[in-house]
């Protein structure tokens, strides 16, 4: 007899209860998954019936109706959010990877405001949305910038929003080019600086780039921060500048949503159907980013 | 860096000679740099003292005109009201916050982990595949599709059409449920982490002496991947509380103390929201009450998280 054949034989036999409990649980488990999804898929399958036969050319280059629903379109919304995601790539590339450069490269942990840093970071990672509206309200829109309910306005708060993300995920990528490296590097006589440029970052990049595209797709799907700081309504311009007025996506969605008229809500779910397109393709494109370039040490 | 003084004597001509090199180019450029990376690090604790600074400033100033114990314990809030009929008890606020969250986690919490058992211990590895990336994607669904979906799916069609509840247009039951909709990927997600990261030592060493694959899932993994768990539930729970459009959207906007779901609830997100996209004056009380209510809604997830993070740190077990 091998050894497994007398585990076997030693090991008990288990008894119709344990069956029973098992088959109930993996039951209750399929169930809960199957409900999960299920949700999920409903979801999905409403805002796309309801809403694709909305999309067409005309939809995208339409300006918004508050008369004529059928004459009613997204532009200044698709303008406003595509502005609104380069701001915000603008400010939080440069802080954000800056910032987990810092800190994992040049920070000594041990030193109490490193730690302050570090603790603040995971703090605003989990601030409402809504906060960050409160502040881009009383910081940027009015009180000591007043910049009043314009395009750089928003930007700037979105960005304030998603930059802990952006750090958190910076960090982990910059964390997981090894230590050999940077040693073989400065062994030859590069600073820090040029290890960092020229060794680590490049050893990060994709990690690094793939985190800042999930969180511009979150950025541009937040509602509640535009709609503190007072986003125009349904406007029938693009915004010219960073000083202009402007709309996104979300909040053009949440008008139409509040609308009596049912026939605008549809044009609500043609604009997600634009929205989600768009998270779906800047998602493919970091899963890409990630399968393609990751480096392999 | 800072250069290193050396001052070393020299011993030919007994003179002292000062060795103690003057910063070169090269050392100049890399402490420009060092500087500039603190600056950028410096930013997030600015925001946080911008965002802790502007709530509190404009709370000051409506506690000077409301007194706390109002605010704090009155149960009729409605601020928008003519000046005679004015009032400001959060109470209804925050009751309209907890009872949509806890509506919420009853649906997320049980499907999210019972999903997240499943997929960190019983699918196969194709699926394990598949499903989490779309757990990912679903996670990222902006909140205003789930506003949309709950207005104008789930409440016409689910609540009242199939399951035959007489629900308002606006209610806290429709709300609450798609809500919990909305945290599960992130439960179920963050808990599959955890539990996937339990080592398969524990696993077969239970396996061997004789345990069922049940008594592995529930007795040795969950246990074992607690801290995670605890930090997944509580990460929806923040999610929960902050979540501002689809309550604002489905939840209606009537502060209410009462349990009934099928009414009606403003939360504190909702409220901050609503009242904030008119245009009320800098300073009015109106304004001020934006502040107020935010940073109630705040301090509670500052709360959460904290307790999340010293709960991980407690129960945490570190694995080779």
């Amino acid at each position: 007899m091998t050894g497994a054949q007398i585990a076997a034989s030693v090991i008990p036999k288990r008894s119709g209860r344990d069956a029973a409990a098992e088959a109930g649980f993996r039951g209750t488990m399929y169930g809960a998954v199957g409900i999960a999804f299920l949700g999920l898929a409903v979801l999905i399958w409403d805002f796309t019936s309801d809403g694709a036969s909305v999309v067409s050319w005309d939809f995208l280059t339409s300006f918004p109706s508050r008369i004529i629903p059928e004459s009613s379109g997204v532009q200044s919304a698709l303008v406003g959010t595509v502005y609104l995601m380069a701001i915000c790539a603008v400010l939080v590339v440069p802080l954000g990877v800056a910032t987990a450069v810092y800190l994992e490269e040049y920070a000594d942990e041990g030193r109490w405001y490193n730690r302050l840093i570090e603790v603040n970071i995971q703090n605003l990672a989990s601030v409402p949305s809504v906060v960050y509206g409160i502040l881009g309200l009383a910081f940027i829109v009015r009180g000591p910038l007043g910049m009043g309910p314009v395009l750089l306005a928003g930007g700037i708060t979105l960005a304030l929003l998603v930059l802990p993300v952006v750090i958190i995920v910076a960090r982990e990528a910059i964390r997981a080019v090894p230590p050999s490296i940077r040693e073989g590097s400065l062994a030859l006589g590069a600073t820090q600086w040029q290890t960092i440029w020229k060794q680590v970052l490049p050893g990060s990049i994709a990690g690094i780039s793939t985190g800042v595209i999930l969180a511009l797709s979150r950025a541009i799907g937040e509602t509640a921060p535009l709609l503190v700081i007072g986003a125009a309504v349904s406007p029938r311009f693009n915004p010219e500048g960073l000083d202009s007025a402007f709309t996104a996506l979300p909040i053009q969605i949440f008008a139409w949503t509040q609308d009596p008229n049912q026939e605008f809500v549809a044009r609500a779910a043609g604009a997600i159907c634009v929205l989600m397109v768009i998270l779906l393709a800047m998602n493919s494109v970091a899963i890409w980013l990630r399968n393609r370039y990751e480096q392999k040490w | 860096m800072a250069e290193p003084r050396l001052a070393a004597a020299s011993g030919a001509m007994g003179g002292r000679v000062d060795l103690t090199r003057t910063p070169s180019a090269r050392s100049r450029f890399e402490g420009a740099i060092r500087a500039g990376l603190i600056g950028a690090a410096c930013i997030s604790v600015l925001t946080t003292l911008a965002i802790v600074g502007s709530l509190i400033v404009e709370t000051v100033q409506f506690f000077g005109e409301v007194p706390i114990a109002d605010f704090l314990f009155g149960t009729r809030w409605a601020p928008t009201f003519a000046e005679s009929q004015q009032s400001f008890g959060v109470l209804p606020l925050v009751w309209g916050t907890v009872f949509v969250s806890l509506i919420a986690l009853a649906v997320a919490v049980p499907l999210g982990l019972l999903s997240a058992i499943y997929l960190a211990e019983y699918a196969p590895q194709r699926v394990r595949k598949v499903v989490k990336p779309v757990l990912e994607v679903l996670a990222g669904v902006p909140t205003i599709v789930f506003g949309y979906f709950a207005l104008t799916y789930f409440t016409p069609e689910v609540l009242r059409g199939v399951l035959g509840i007489e629900v308002g247009i606006f209610n806290a039951l429709s709300a609450g449920l798609i809500m919990g909709l909305l945290v599960l990927p992130t439960i179920a997600s963050v808990a599959e982490d955890a539990m996937s990261a339990v080592p398969a030592s524990l696993r077969e060493g239970a396996f061997g002496l004789g345990a069922s694959k049940l008594q592995v899932s529930l007795r040795i993994v969950f246990p074992a991947a607690l801290s995670g768990i605890v930090a997944a539930l509580i990460l929806g729970a923040s999610r929960a509380v902050g979540e501002t459009v689809l309550v604002l959207v489905a939840g209606g906007q009537i502060p209410s103390l009462s349990i009934d779901p099928t009414e009606s609830h403003q939360t504190m997100a909702a409220f901050v929201a609503a009242i904030s996209r008119g245009d009320i004056s800098t300073g009015s009380i109106e304004y001020l009450t934006i502040f107020a209510v935010g940073f109630t809604l705040l301090v509670i997830t500052l709360v959460l998280n904290i307790a999340s993070i010293r709960l991980v740190r407690k129960y945490r077990q570190v694995y080779e």
